[in-house]
């Protein structure tokens, strides 16, 4: 799992250089500047901005409708942005098919599960890897030596992965006959089959038990340690929002409101209001 | 009477299924020698039971039609199953693609038949260049990022009507050349020989499902991006569109040898059991390799959630078109081969109504199941036309019609009972997911605590 910048050239990535990192910061992997969504006349997102630097484990949260899923769903490019810029290591993103962005280094989770749900858990985990198959499809027809190499390589990688996440007894296993936290766990586990630079989380605690949601940050930070990545997640779970992202962004009514710590977040006045309602803010902090 | 066709009907059924089976097993074993051996000697047994030994003859000519009519609905309905049961699409445009394929092959042997090599001349070109098109405009759409589909589609059609036009005017101009080699009737020329004949069936199957393929390509390109619903609706009128075609081959179309609605008579019978025996194995591992691929997964997983398969980096346009192509592909040689069997073909075979025969197969023996298709398809025909035809038909001249009551009604209680269809995910043999060799050590990452 290297972490190769792209080094194309091109206008957005001349922009890209003056941003190279100062003495103590890390390169900026995703950058969003502006970035609009508009639902016929509903504004969902609003001049949304946000940096995300290499190998930062940052949260994005905000009270429901907030725009959260909004976000991804535009870094993701299931949602073409009404306007703005999304800078991923200085290539532009926006215009971009789902599937080109992925290819990219950008891999993702969904909010309510999306496995293939009639598809073994270890077909799941394999579809990940399809971009980088390493094989076309003659070889596949053939069933040649290549196929045989590849396909071999693949599995093997791909059983390291549910290994990792302790799903390897699943592996025959229809994903939709998995308990829901197992299933959140493939999908990481297939999120990350596709080699990417970025992850982004979406709810990955939703629905899991305070024992869950401790392991569960063990893994996200033993994946971000192990395979190099940037994560960026939203989360409802203050509890794992505020001890595992280092720079959490709030959003409401589709625009930031504040940026900061989870120290800095958790007394925003901005935050609490947000959260509990005006005048809320003078009496007491939120306990999160 | 009636007891004794019915148990003997039985048998026959349970004897091809057997068959299937072995044949199947054959392919998927290991070594390669019983492989090959053992496939030669499923071949030669039917074609020992076709043979006439003075008057006696083990499969009837009833009973030979049955197993031929089987084989060509297997390899249009495990296009359909590719399409619908692997991609999820749900499409009524496969007997379209088949009807194309059976005229096209048709065409090309029936001219050459009678001295004419233009119909494998132009069709031959026309599909190779029609590829070539395909391929160079997909290369010069790729550059132009976020073309519509309309847009491309437009570009695909004009790149077809000057392949088109191209191979006309070469095959017109090489045509009179070829003439002499086939001699008169009196002389017959290198050309008219039967060996040549053989060839030219060949190549008039793959041109036809190659052709198939790429009208496909074309109609499916804007098409496929309508939603589920909408594409199956769109599907069902492109089968209209094309038997209406049929209907006017010689008054719309400039084919005045297909006889419009009276019919195409005079094909020649060239389907020999070798023939469909080796387009029958070969479309079944040509399937069966693609399934248990990484394109197969793929296929899959458009079927199983599109924006999933979206976010996992997988070309969702892309796999619904290749699908679709693909299934057709295996439509167009299925056509090829039913076209010279019968030496006669009719719009109303591929009628839209009928067209709903391969979908009930593929639903019966259970979408995404190959062998389920396989096995439905023989024991469709030999079920419905071999033991209902004849057993109602004995009851009174009217009586076969109720078999589309009967069947209509087996198919309701298998719905209810068995919504999987009939065999559900079982795989047979050959079309089990192959195991693949891994290393011997248990996996050795975990999670450090």
């Amino acid at each position: 799992m290297q972490n190769t910048i792209p080094t194309k050239t091109s206008a957005v990535s001349a922009d890209y250089r003056s941003l190279e990192p100062t003495a103590n910061q890390p390169a900026p992997v995703l950058e969003i500047s502006k970035l609009t969504k508009q639902f016929g006349g509903l504004r969902a997102v609003g001049n949304f901005d946000l940096t995300v630097r290499q190998g930062a484990l940052d949260g994005l949260i905000g009270p429901n409708g907030a725009g959260k899923t909004t976000v991804f769903n535009m870094i993701s490019g299931l949602y073409a942005p009404t306007a703005g810029d999304i800078l991923f290591y200085g290539e532009n993103l926006v215009g971009m098919e789902p599937h080109e962005i992925t290819q990219s280094g950008i891999g993702r989770t969904f909010q309510n599960i999306r496995l293939f749900p009639n598809l073994t858990v270890l077909a799941n985990v394999l579809i990940g890897y399809h971009p980088h198959a390493g094989y076309g499809l003659f070889d596949g027809l053939l069933r040649n030596g290549r196929f045989g190499a590849k396909e071999r390589e693949m599995t093997e990688r791909a059983q390291d992965f549910l290994a990792i996440f302790g799903l390897e007894k699943y592996q025959h296993e229809l994903a939709k006959n998995l308990p829901y936290g197992e299933q959140r766990r493939v999908e990481i586990a297939r999120a990350l089959a596709s080699d990417p630079k970025l992850l982004l989380l979406d709810e990955p605690a939703a629905g899991m038990n305070p024992a869950e949601i401790g392991r569960l940050m063990e893994y996200i930070h033993f994946i971000r340690d192990r395979f190099n990545l940037t994560i960026l997640l939203i989360e409802h779970q203050m509890r794992l929002v505020m001890n595992i992202c280092e720079q959490i962004t709030v959003m409401d009514f589709g625009e930031v409101i504040a940026r900061g710590t989870a120290m800095e977040i958790q007394n925003d006045v901005r935050v609490i209001e947000a959260y509990l309602g005006r005048g809320a803010a003078g009496r007491q902090g939120v306990s999160m | 009477m009636e007891l004794g066709f019915l148990l003997i009907s039985m048998v026959k059924i349970a004897a091809i299924l057997a068959y299937l089976y072995g044949v199947l097993w054959i392919l998927g074993h290991q070594n390669r020698g019983i492989k090959i051996g053992g496939l030669i000697v499923a071949f030669g047994v039917i074609q020992a039971l076709l043979l006439d030994f003075g008057g006696f003859q083990v499969l009837t000519d009833f009973d030979s039609g049955l197993l031929f009519q089987a084989c060509t609905m297997t390899m249009v309905a495990l296009g359909l199953n590719l399409i619908y049961g692997f991609n999820g699409q749900f499409s009524l445009a496969q007997w379209g693609f088949y009807g194309i394929g059976a005229y096209t092959a048709a065409d090309i042997t029936y001219r050459w038949g009678l001295g004419d090599a233009r119909g494998l001349l132009i069709a031959g070109l026309g599909v190779i260049l029609g590829g070539l098109m395909i391929l160079a405009v997909r290369r010069l759409v790729r550059r132009y990022k976020g073309m519509p589909v309309l847009s491309q589609f437009t570009l695909y059609l004009i790149g077809s009507v000057m392949a088109g036009a191209v191979a006309v005017f070469i095959g017109n101009a090489l045509n009179p050349g070829l003439a002499p080699l086939f001699g008169v009737s009196d002389a017959p020329g290198i050309l008219a020989s039967p060996v040549v004949m053989q060839i030219v069936f060949f190549l008039a199957v793959l041109i036809a499902g190659a052709f198939a393929a790429e009208v496909s390509f074309l109609f499916g390109l804007p098409v496929l991006t309508l939603g589920s619903d909408y594409f199956g609706i769109a599907t069902l009128g492109f089968s209209i569109v094309i038997q209406t075609l049929m209907v006017n081959t010689d008054t719309l179309l400039p084919f005045p040898e297909m006889k419009g609605g009276r019919g195409m008579i005079g094909i020649p019978k060239l389907t020999t059991w070798f023939w469909a025996f080796l387009f029958l194995i070969a479309v079944i591992i040509i399937m069966r390799n693609l399934i248990y691929s990484s394109t197969g997964r793929a296929i899959m997983s458009v079927r199983e959630d599109e924006t999933a398969a979206k976010a996992m980096g997988i070309d969702v346009a892309f796999y619904k078109l290749f699908a679709f192509v693909v299934g057709s592909l295996f439509a167009g040689i299925g056509g090829g081969v039913y076209a010279h069997y019968i030496g006669f073909l009719s719009p109303g075979t591929f009628d839209f109504l009928v067209g709903f025969n391969p979908l009930i197969i593929v639903v019966f023996g259970g979408l995404g199941s190959m062998t389920g298709t396989i096995a439905a398809s023989f024991g469709w025909i030999f079920f419905l036309e071999g033991l209902l035809r004849v057993l109602l038909g004995q009851m009174g001249t009217e009586a076969p019609t109720w078999r589309y009551v009967l069947y209509p009604i087996a198919l309701l209680l298998l719905m209810l009972l068995r919504p999987q269809g009939l065999l559900g995910n079982v795989e047979w043999g050959f079309l089990k997911r192959p195991a693949i060799k891994l290393r011997d050590a248990a996996p050795t990452a975990s999670v450090s605590k």
